[in-house]
C-alpha cells in the first residue's frame, strides 16, 4: 500500500515537473518570434504611434487642426481621386482578372503552368520597369499612339499618360496579378464534379456557370477585391509616374507635406487617415470572409 | 478540335473561342509592355521610336560608364543580399515558432508579422524616415537593410509557413527522442525538408529589396543612393533611354528569378 502511495505521488511529482518543463519550452519557442517582433515594432509600430501622437500636436499643445485642415477642398478632392481611383482599378481587375483565373482552371495541368508564368512575370518584374514601359508606350509620339494614327484610329495624337487614363493603365497592369493569383486558388478548389451535376440536372453551361461556379468563387473574389483595393488606397509610385502631378493620390499629398513643406503634422493627420481608410476595409473584409481564408487563398 | 467538347458542361471550344481570345490578349496586356523595352534598349536614337532606326549599345555604355548609376547599383544589390539574409533568418524562426507552438496568443502574433503588408508603404516610408533622422540611420546602407528586412519577412513568414503546414512535426519528435537536442533536430532534420520553402522565401525577399522604391525614395541618398531612387527620379524628369539599358538587365534578373523559383516548386512537387 505505502509502495503505491509513494508511486502516486511521484507521479504527481512527475507531472508537475514535465509541466514546468513544458511551460519552460514553450517561453524559449515563443522567445524566436522576438527577434521579428522587435524590429517589426521599433521600425513600423514605433514610428507610427509617433505620426499618431505628432497628427495631434501644435507646438506643445493638443489640437485637432491638422484634421480641421483635411476638410479643405484640395484634398477632399485628393480622397475622392484615390478612391475613384481603387474602384475604377479594382473594377477592371475583376472584369480582367476573372477569365484568366477562370479559363487556368479549364485547361490542362501543363497549360495551366504556362498561363500561371504569364501571371507571375509582371509580379517578379520591377515596379518601375513597367512604369518605365507605359510611359514609353503612352508617350505623345509613343508607340501606341503612333500604332493608332496608322492604322487610322485617330487623327491627332491622344493624351495616354500624366493624366487619370495612363494612371489608370498602369495601376491595372500592376494589379491584374494580385486578383488572378487568389481568383485562381479558390476557382482551382471547385470540384468539377458540381458542374457535371448541374448539366446533369438539366441546367444550360451558362446557367451552370452563373448559378454554380460564380457563388463557389467568391470567397476567391473578395479575397482579390480586398488585396487590390487596399494596395490601390495607398499607392504612390504609379500616380506619381504615369499622372504626371495632375493625378493627386492621397499618398502624394502626404509625400508632399513631408518633402516640401516639413509639414509633419499635415503629413502624420494624412497618414493616420489613409491608414483608418485601409484597417477599416481589410477589417469588413475580415469579418465577411475571415482572415484565415484571404491568407489561405494567397 | 473546335466543335469537340471543351468542358465537362458540354461547351465546345468553339463556342468559348472568345474566352481564349479575351485571355490571350489580357495575358499579352500583361506581358509585352515590359518585353518591349528590351529591343528600345538596343535602339541607337535616344526618341524610343519603334522598331528603332538602328542599333547600339551606347545606353548600355551609358549605364556601365556612370559613377552615379554603378554606386547606386552596388548599393541596391548589397542591401538586397543583407536584407535577404536578414529576413529569411528572422522569418524562418518566426514561422517555425508559429508552427510548432499551440497557444492562441500565437495565432494573433501572426498578424502582426503580416502588417509591414498591410500598412500602406508611404505610411511606412515616413515613419521609418522620422524613426532614422533621430538615429542618423537615413542614407545608411544599415538603415535600408533594416527597412527593406521588415518588408520582406512578411513574405518569408507567409512562403515558410506553408511549407511548414505540409510537412510532418513528428520527424523533429522522433529525432529528439533518439537525443538531439530542438536546434540540432531544427537543422539536420526539418530545415532540408522544408529547405525548397525557405530558398524561394530567400528569393522573395532579395526581389521585394531590389525593388523597393517608396521607403528608399525618403531614406536612400548621398552615397547610398539605391538603383530604384535614381530610376525614380530620372523617370521624373525625363524618358532616359539609359533607363531601358538597366530596365533590361532587370528584366533578365526577374527572368531568371521567377525560373528558378518555379524550378524549384516544380521539383518539389508542389504547385
Amino acid at each position: 500500500m505505502a509502495a503505491v502511495a509513494d508511486y502516486i505521488s511521484k507521479a504527481g511529482e512527475n507531472a508537475v515537473e514535465l509541466k514546468a518543463q513544458a511551460r519552460a519550452e514553450s517561453l524559449k519557442l515563443a522567445s524566436l518570434t522576438l527577434p521579428g517582433l522587435l524590429i517589426i515594432a521599433v521600425i513600423v509600430l514605433v514610428p507610427i504611434a509617433w505620426l499618431f501622437w505628432l497628427s495631434f500636436r501644435s507646438g506643445d499643445a493638443f489640437t485637432f487642426e491638422h484634421y480641421e485642415r483635411l476638410l479643405h477642398p484640395s484634398y477632399l478632392s485628393s480622397l475622392q481621386t484615390t478612391f475613384e481611383l481603387s474602384f475604377l482599378v479594382t473594377g477592371l481587375c475583376i472584369v480582367l482578372g476573372y477569365p484568366v483565373a477562370y479559363l487556368m482552371t479549364q485547361v490542362r495541368e501543363r497549360m495551366a503552368a504556362l498561363l500561371m508564368m504569364f501571371v507571375l512575370f509582371p509580379v517578379w518584374t520591377s515596379l518601375l520597369v513597367r512604369c518605365y514601359a507605359w510611359l514609353v508606350l503612352l508617350q505623345r509620339r509613343g508607340i501606341v499612339n503612333n500604332w493608332l494614327l496608322d492604322v487610322g484610329l485617330i487623327d491627332a495624337p491622344l493624351r495616354l499618360m500624366h493624366n487619370f487614363t495612363g494612371t489608370t493603365i498602369g495601376m491595372v497592369h500592376i494589379m491584374l496579378p494580385f486578383m488572378v493569383l487568389p481568383l485562381y486558388a479558390s476557382m482551382r478548389a471547385i470540384s468539377r464534379d458540381y458542374m457535371k451535376a448541374a448539366a446533369n440536372l438539366g441546367a444550360s453551361p451558362v446557367q451552370a456557370f452563373w448559378q454554380i461556379f460564380v457563388p463557389l468563387s467568391l470567397p476567391g473574389l473578395a479575397a482579390g477585391i480586398i488585396i487590390v483595393f487596399v494596395l490601390c488606397l495607398g499607392f504612390y509610385v504609379t500616380p506619381a509616374l504615369l499622372g504626371g502631378g495632375r493625378v493627386m493620390m492621397w499618398s502624394m499629398q502626404i509625400e508632399r507635406n513631408v518633402t516640401y513643406y516639413s509639414d509633419w503634422g499635415a503629413a502624420s493627420a494624412l497618414g493616420v487617415v489613409l491608414l483608418v481608410m485601409t484597417l477599416a476595409v481589410l477589417w469588413l473584409v475580415g469579418r465577411v470572409i475571415g482572415f484565415d481564408k484571404m491568407l489561405g487563398a494567397k | 478540335m473546335l466543335s469537340s467538347p471543351a468542358t465537362d458542361t458540354q461547351i465546345t471550344h468553339g463556342r468559348r473561342l472568345w474566352l481564349y481570345v479575351l485571355v490571350g490578349l489580357i495575358l499579352v496586356f500583361l506581358v509585352v509592355p515590359s518585353l518591349i523595352i528590351i529591343p528600345l534598349s538596343f535602339s541607337s536614337s535616344r526618341l524610343l521610336a519603334f522598331p528603332p532606326p538602328g542599333w547600339s549599345l551606347r545606353w548600355y555604355e551609358a549605364f556601365f560608364g556612370s559613377l552615379e548609376w554603378r554606386s547606386a547599383t552596388v548599393t541596391s544589390f548589397s542591401a538586397a543580399f543583407l536584407t535577404m539574409i536578414l529576413a529569411t533568418a528572422i522569418g524562418t524562426l518566426a514561422a517555425y515558432s508559429l508552427r510548432v507552438s499551440q497557444s492562441r496568443l500565437f495565432q494573433a502574433a501572426f498578424i502582426v508579422f503580416l502588417l509591414p503588408m498591410m500598412i500602406p508603404a508611404i505610411l511606412i516610408a515616413i515613419g521609418v524616415f522620422l524613426l532614422y533622422a533621430q538615429l542618423g540611420l537615413n542614407n545608411t546602407l544599415l538603415g535600408i537593410v533594416l527597412a527593406h528586412t521588415v518588408m520582406a519577412i512578411p513574405f518569408v513568414v507567409i512562403t515558410v509557413a506553408a511549407g511548414l503546414r505540409s510537412y510532418d512535426m513528428n520527424q523533429e519528435m522522433v529525432a529528439r527522442s533518439l537525443g538531439a537536442s530542438r536546434p540540432w533536430a531544427f537543422l539536420t532534420i526539418t530545415l532540408p525538408q522544408i529547405k525548397i520553402s525557405v530558398i524561394s522565401a530567400a528569393l522573395l525577399a532579395f526581389i521585394t529589396s531590389l525593388d523597393e522604391v517608396v521607403i528608399a525614395l525618403f531614406i536612400a541618398g548621398g552615397d547610398n543612393m539605391t538603383l530604384t531612387k535614381r530610376m525614380f527620379n530620372a523617370l521624373r524628369d525625363e524618358i532616359d533611354p539609359t533607363i531601358a539599358a538597366i530596365s533590361t538587365l532587370l528584366l533578365l534578373l526577374s527572368a531568371i528569378l521567377l525560373a528558378t523559383s518555379q524550378f524549384l516548386q516544380k521539383g518539389s512537387g508542389r504547385r
